[in-house]
């Protein structure tokens, strides 16, 4: 038994301490950590599970798409989106609390070929990975539309900073801001507009799988974030399963993006 | 640095730390957390003959200190274990033990016939308590002449240490503990999952897939010291004290209770570094507490 082996790993365990939050509008939350340690590479898609401090009703860690990095002064920042006692007690973190990180957790976005051209339709917290895609997308000189969907203008972020990185479109179902209705009712998918390389998404479900539709009927490659609820959010405990043609798959690890026609969404 | 060594049965662990089936994958995906070499052994996952896909999302609900999961022994089978994971952690310096899972004595039995081949699976711990499967599982587990049944025929069959896992959904887990001793049983382990439920009131719906599931977690963990310490009363072979290990000072109290050795579950996926800790503050404890051997523990409540 002499030759026993480790593995280098990437992963941060670390505790780290809260340097900025902002409230954009109620309910939503953009929360900054500074980490104690070096940040290793982090990708559009991956996502942090984060402990949620002097929660004794909170048992589990939390999984949180990374919002934005800054590699030189070891920060990042997540959008927390207030839903029920977890997200609720990160957003009422301070700046200088401390809590712990693990990171960087799942599969990335594919990004697209260099200078194609992109839909990204998100709703709810699932725009969180737009903005590191964005980045992606620029330094391939890729062409971005940004669709983000919500009940009201309250509930879209993140328009302005996307505009560092494409077109950003928007929907309100009561008509606030963009066009009026669900976002899958966006002119940018009536067949003269919609034509594009590649599409992106993350929201809730039921607005993926409509996504995911409209784009597979028009033959455009799809892929989809999903935020399955999870234990370990490290491939530990298969709880976060989704089922694929290949078999129930761990959306923390062989995810959480898919391609959508991997997935067995319609039984 | 205190004595950490522990027996169980043929097994020499280099400390009485283990990780608990189901809740530290195969070992892979934790390398990059932990050092596995450190380890007392390594419970991996549950392993069934053929590939099983388990049970419908959700299979997990969060309740009050613990979780109920539903996984039901997602795994991809023993063919697929020996080609693509056993020679992945084989060389690893801890004791690989299989979770061994069958839905009729006669899966059992070619289950263990199959990890009986191999070198480095030191030890098995058949699991007669999962309460997630339709077949087998805990049907074995909570019967005592199905229990007696099970252990006797993979006994037959297995060379190595044999563990049996108890389920605690049970009135009187001694007995069963006695049983499975009588059956040829090496040691046991307990606590398995304990059969619970959660309701979602909004929807009126339940949370998992399966309606009821397995409760894990600190929750539990009055109820598994308990177990642990009417079982070691009962039986001569050793324990692997199970259920709700957070830190050493938990450790600690089930070694006390009569583990000879102690598994850590759900706390890995809180924090995958825990096991490692554990080991450091059992030392500490030694320390403090002037135990120049941790087998001087076992079973040292005093009453
Ligand atoms: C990979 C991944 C990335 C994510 N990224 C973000 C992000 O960037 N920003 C963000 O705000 N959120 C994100 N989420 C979702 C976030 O993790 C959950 O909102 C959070 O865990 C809820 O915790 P809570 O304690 O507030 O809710 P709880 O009190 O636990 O639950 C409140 C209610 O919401 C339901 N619920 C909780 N979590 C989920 C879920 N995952 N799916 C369906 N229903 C659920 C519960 O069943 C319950 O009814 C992500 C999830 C995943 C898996
Ligand atoms: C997600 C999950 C999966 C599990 N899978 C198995 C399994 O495959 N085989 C088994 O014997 N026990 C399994 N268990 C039970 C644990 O090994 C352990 O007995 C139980 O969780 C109690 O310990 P804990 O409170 O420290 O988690 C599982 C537990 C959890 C939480
Ligand atoms: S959350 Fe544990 S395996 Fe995915």
């Amino acid at each position: 038994m002499g030759h026993f082996f480790m593995i280098k790993s990437n992963k941060i365990v670390e505790e780290h301490i809260v340097t900025r939050v902002e409230n954009p509008s109620p309910g939503n939350y953009f929360i900054t950590f500074q980490a104690p340690v070096d940040l290793p590479e982090i990708k559009p898609g991956n996502f942090a599970e984060i402990q949620v401090p002097d929660a004794p009703d909170v048992f589990l860690r939390r999984p949180f798409s990374f919002l934005d990095v800054d590699y030189e002064k070891r920060l990042v920042s997540f959008y927390i989106k207030v839903i029920g006692k977890g997200t609720k007690k990160l957003a009422a973190l301070k700046v200088g609390d401390k809590t712990n990180l693990i990171y960087p957790l799942g599969n990335a976005y594919k990004i697209a070929e260099p200078n194609s051209k992109v839909l990204v339709v998100g709703g709810g917290s699932g725009i969180a990975p737009f903005i590191l895609l964005g980045k992606a997308f620029r330094q391939n000189n890729i062409e971005a539309t940004f669709l983000i969907g919500g009940r009201s203008k309250a509930d879209v972020l993140l328009t302005k900073e996307l505009e560092a990185f494409g077109k950003v479109l928007s929907t309100t179902e009561d008509g606030s801001m963009g066009e009026k209705g669900m976002v899958t009712h966006h002119s940018v998918f009536k067949p003269n507009n919609f034509t594009f390389d590649k599409v992106y998404t993350c929201g809730p479900d039921p607005m993926m799988k409509a996504v995911g539709d409209l784009a597979t009927n028009a033959g455009i490659p799809c892929e989809a974030s999903l935020e399955n609820m999870m234990a370990c959010g490290f491939g530990i405990c298969l709880c976060c399963v989704t089922p694929t043609h290949e078999g129930n798959k761990r959306v923390c690890l062989e995810g959480p993006v898919f391609n959508v026609n991997y997935l067995k969404w319609h039984n | 640095m205190a004595q950490l060594g522990v027996k169980i049965h043929d097994l020499e662990l280099k400390n009485p730390v283990t990780v608990a089936s189901g809740t530290f994958g195969f070992g892979e995906e934790m390398a990059q957390f932990v050092d596995l070499n450190k380890l007392g052994g390594m419970f991996v996952k549950g392993l069934t003959l053929k590939n099983r896909e388990g049970n419908d999302y959700p299979r997990m609900a969060e309740t009050a200190s613990g979780m109920l999961n539903a996984v039901g022994l997602q795994n991809k089978g023993i063919d697929y274990f020996e080609d693509h994971i056993y020679p992945n952690i084989k060389d690893y310096d801890t004791h690989i033990i299989a979770n061994v899972n069958g839905g009729t004595i006669e899966e059992y039995v070619e289950l263990t016939e199959r990890l009986n081949a191999l070198d480095r699976v030191t030890a098995i711990e058949l699991n007669i308590s999962c309460p997630n499967v339709k077949a087998g599982g805990m049907l074995f587990g909570t019967s005592c002449p199905s229990a007696i049944a099970v252990t006797e025929a993979v006994r037959k069959v297995y060379k190595k240490t044999l563990i049996v896992k108890l389920s605690p959904n049970v009135t009187h887990i001694a007995e069963f503990a006695q049983a499975v001793e009588g059956a040829g049983a090496d040691s046991i382990s307990l606590i398995n999952t304990l059969v619970g439920m959660a309701i979602d009131a909004e929807k009126r719906k339940p949370i998992l897939s399966t309606i009821t599931g397995g409760l894990s977690g600190p929750a539990i963990k009055p109820v598994a010291l308990r177990m642990v310490w009417q079982c070691a009363k009962a039986v001569k072979i050793p324990i692997f004290g199970i259920g709700g290990i957070m830190n050493a000072t938990d450790a600690i109290e089930f070694l006390l209770a009569g583990a000879a050795a102690i598994q850590v579950g759900t706390a890995n996926f809180i924090d995958p570094k825990i096991s490692e800790k554990i080991i450091t503050g059992i030392d500490e404890y030694c320390e403090r507490h002037g135990v120049k051997d941790v087998n001087e523990l076992i079973g040292a409540l005093e009453i």
